[in-house]
């Protein structure tokens, strides 16, 4: 994998070819470059026709541009945006298992729950399953609190995420450049 | 009008303009072939010895006329056969239309004889590809591929066929060239500019910035890449080259991209590069790279590659800017357009104290005299002396194919043949039956080495079938002359398993394929033999000796500074 000091978590929002095949290629463009795909997240969008993958690898700025710009060549691409934490926003929905021993835990993980405005899906007499959905920060907030417990099992979605008002991903069309092309991209 | 699958692919190649194609039959791809038996007026089939050596006819094919290359071949092993053609298609930008056929959709999915998931192995080495499992879906498809495979940045596309596709019948309709762009698949790309289809438009401010950085400049140096050929676009070329009267270094693909008689050419640049070329890349202000992507064997070192000139960018990948080196200027355009905007721009400029200062250092690489055996340039000279002056080169990959472009002089694009970027051992012979298929009235030459040639030599069988007069000129060092010189300057000395003391005569093995073949160690026999094969209009084998020690002058090591010559 590329080593880089100056790498950071960076989110790529893709529009795609809702089809067979397509998802594999756009993660292999990852891995054929030399990068690992840190969290990806596929699902449908508005149109039946198209799924957003929401991506985030490790890159830095150069990186990152020519991670979008590869991805762009990709025939069943439609746009790529970046989402940046500044000007979107990002949730996660972690679902997690708790063995709890005797009622004062219980107690306790409820109490953590409500704190984290966490939902208690499931219970039973040894166990309590929560669904939390928050930004990555606070999933991992409430995971590493519950880890004081004996957690059983925890499944994340990874991110997802949308921008600030009213700019959409539609806006980035291949032809405009966000990707500090200057003016005269295609 | 009611069509097959399979004379549905035919009427789409005819509808392309596609009159020559190479391939391999084998058995789902039978009623293609059946099809293609029925057109066999139009469109003329070269059946090779391997799907390899189809792969690289229809590369060469390709690369020497500009069109659109086409091969065939059958599902399973026939396909992969043909995956290296594909990535040396891929890294060259070659624009090449592979059509293969897998099982039938009953099949599909069960490890079935002969199957291979091909659109999974390709993904990586073409520009697109497609599994069509609907015969509805065929001709749009192929019209989608041609277009994808030729426009933008050109590129190879594969596209394969379930063998019930071919059987099944659907409604055809002839629609010409022009007008596939306006439905289908294509219309969907192009609405959403998945794919520059259109040659995007040049900003001219980018244009003006670039006209202002020129005229700043005192010690400029232009670098003519791949681009250049693959654009056609070698007076425009030339006319800004004059224009700036700047030295002009050439890459191994932008061979030809420039006259390389101009007296501006400073000869290759790179890791074989010549001392002009690495010296003024060093030395230069300002550094204009048209259609090259910096590869590693030309900015061996990325951080220091012409330290001292602001580099600027030209090239239709707008994927490629700052991939490799990082650049102050770049206009993302076609080649052709922005050159003629510039120089509709550009005053004459003078520069003759920086051109003093490049030319002082050779251009070229002297050889001594070989005694009993020939020296690479000896050869060369007399190739070049006898042979036609555009004379379609190809070459495998090697010393022969450093030397060989180091000292000839390519006078137009699409004369050199060679695989810069992928480096395929036995690319040369299948490139040149594609070129010859071409160009049938130009005399096309193969170089190659004793290494190189032992891959795929089982082509000369194509070659003499269908009586196509390619020479050979076998650079026979015997040995892997190229990882022989890392061995020797790298290892020690250590020649491990480099050494080809072993046959076969290649006198002999062309004699046993109906060619001519002959031995030659001097420079008389050399000029013979060559006279003797351009007047004989046959295909011709000449082996000729040289020593096993000769090395690829100047070198500079992967990853070193550019002038940090390990050998000059």
């Amino acid at each position: 994998m590329v080593k880089n000091e100056n790498a950071k978590l960076q989110t790529l929002a893709v529009l795609v070819d809702n089809e067979s095949g397509v998802l594999s290629q756009v993660s292999r463009m990852f891995s054929r470059k030399g990068y690992n795909i840190e969290s990806l997240v596929v699902g449908t969008t508005e149109n039946p026709r198209v799924s957003r993958i929401t991506i985030d690898v490790l890159a830095d700025e150069q990186q990152i541009n020519l991670l979008g710009n590869q991805l762009r060549k990709l025939l069943p691409v439609h746009s790529v945006k970046r989402l940046t934490p500044e000007t979107s926003i990002q949730r996660e929905l972690m679902l997690i298992k708790v063995h709890t021993m005797d009622g004062t835990q219980r107690n306790e993980v409820i109490q953590l729950a409500n704190v984290f405005r966490a939902q208690i899906i499931d219970v039973s007499i040894e166990t309590l399953t929560l669904a939390v959905i928050g930004d990555t920060d606070k999933i991992s907030a409430i995971e590493k609190i519950l880890k004081e417990f004996h957690v059983l099992e925890i499944a994340r979605t990874g991110g997802i995420a949308l921008e600030r008002g009213k700019a959409t991903i539609h806006d980035e069309t291949k032809e405009k450049g966000e990707f500090n092309y200057g003016k005269n991209v295609l | 009008m009611k069509k097959t699958g399979a004379e549905i692919i035919m009427e789409c190649l005819l509808e392309q303009k596609v009159n020559t194609i190479f391939g391999y039959p084998g058995g789902t791809i039978l009623n293609v072939y059946d099809a293609l038996y029925k057109y066999k007026g139009k469109i003329k089939h070269y059946l090779t010895a391997h799907e390899q050596g189809a792969a690289h006819a229809a590369d060469g094919y390709a690369r020497s006329t500009g069109k659109v290359g086409v091969a065939f071949a059958t599902s399973g092993p026939g396909s992969t056969n043909l995956t290296t053609g594909i990535a040396t298609a891929y890294i060259d930008s070659s624009p090449i239309v592979f059509i293969t056929c897998n099982v039938s959709e009953n099949l599909i999915g069960k490890d079935s004889f002969q199957e291979v998931d091909i659109t999974g192995i390709t993904l990586p080495i073409t520009k697109a590809n497609f599994l069509v499992s609907d015969v509805n879906k065929l001709a749009d498809t192929i019209r989608a591929a041609f277009s994808i495979a030729r426009s933008g940045r050109p590129g190879p596309v594969l596209i394969d066929i379930l063998k019930n596709v071919t059987a099944e019948s659907a409604e055809y309709e002839f629609l010409p060239r022009k007008k596939h762009r306006e439905s289908g698949k294509l219309k969907e790309l192009i609405d959403r500019s998945t794919i520059d289809f259109e040659t995007p438009s040049i900003d001219e401010g980018d244009i003006d910035k670039l006209v202002d950085m020129i005229n700043e400049s005192n010690k400029p140096l232009l670098i003519c890449g791949g681009g250049v050929v693959r654009s056609r676009c070698d007076k425009e070329f030339s006319e800004f080259a004059n224009l700036i009267d700047s030295p002009t270094a050439v890459t191994v693909m932008g061979g030809g991209g420039i006259c390389g008689r101009n007296p501006l050419v400073t000869g290759m640049i790179g890791m074989h590069g010549s001392i002009a070329s690495n010296m003024a890349c060093d030395n230069c202000d300002l550094l204009i790279a048209v259609g090259c992507r910096f590869s590693d064997r030309v900015a061996l070192d990325p951080k220091n590659f012409a330290k001292q000139a602001k580099i600027v960018h030209i090239d239709i990948d707008r994927s490629e800017i700052n991939k490799n080196v990082q650049t102050d200027h770049h206009i993302v355009g076609y080649a052709k357009d922005v050159l003629k905007m510039l120089n509709s721009r550009l005053k004459q400029q003078d520069h003759s104290d920086w051109k003093k200062f490049v030319f002082s250092y050779p251009t070229e690489t002297e050889y001594a005299d070989g005694g009993k055996t020939l020296n690479p340039k000896q050869i060369l000279s007399a190739i070049a002396r006898i042979c036609p002056q555009d004379t379609i080169v190809s070459t495998d990959v090697g010393q022969h194919q450093m030397w060989a472009i180091q000292h000839f002089h390519f006078d137009y694009s699409g004369q050199l043949l060679t695989s810069g970027g992928f480096g395929t051992m036995g690319f040369g012979l299948g490139a040149a039956i594609g070129a010859k298929v071409g160009n049938p009235d130009k005399c096309v030459i193969h170089i190659t080495g004793d290494g190189s040639f032992r891959m795929n030599c089982n082509e000369l069988c194509t070659e003499e079938f269908y009586k196509l007069p390619i020479i050979t000129f076998i650079f026979n060092n015997q040995t892997l002359g190229m990882v022989r010189q890392w061995q020797n300057l790298i290892y020690n000395g250590d020649y491990s398993e480099t050494t080809l003391d072993r046959g076969p005569d290649f006198v002999k093995l062309a004699e046993a394929y109906g060619l001519h073949g002959r031995r030659v160690n001097n420079q008389e026999d050399l000029c013979k033999a060559i006279e003797e094969a351009l007047a004989c209009g046959e295909g011709y084998v000449i082996d000729c000796m040289i020593d096993i020690d000769e090395m690829v002058r100047p070198m500079v090591k992967a990853g070193d500074p550019i002038v940090q010559f390990l050998l000059d």
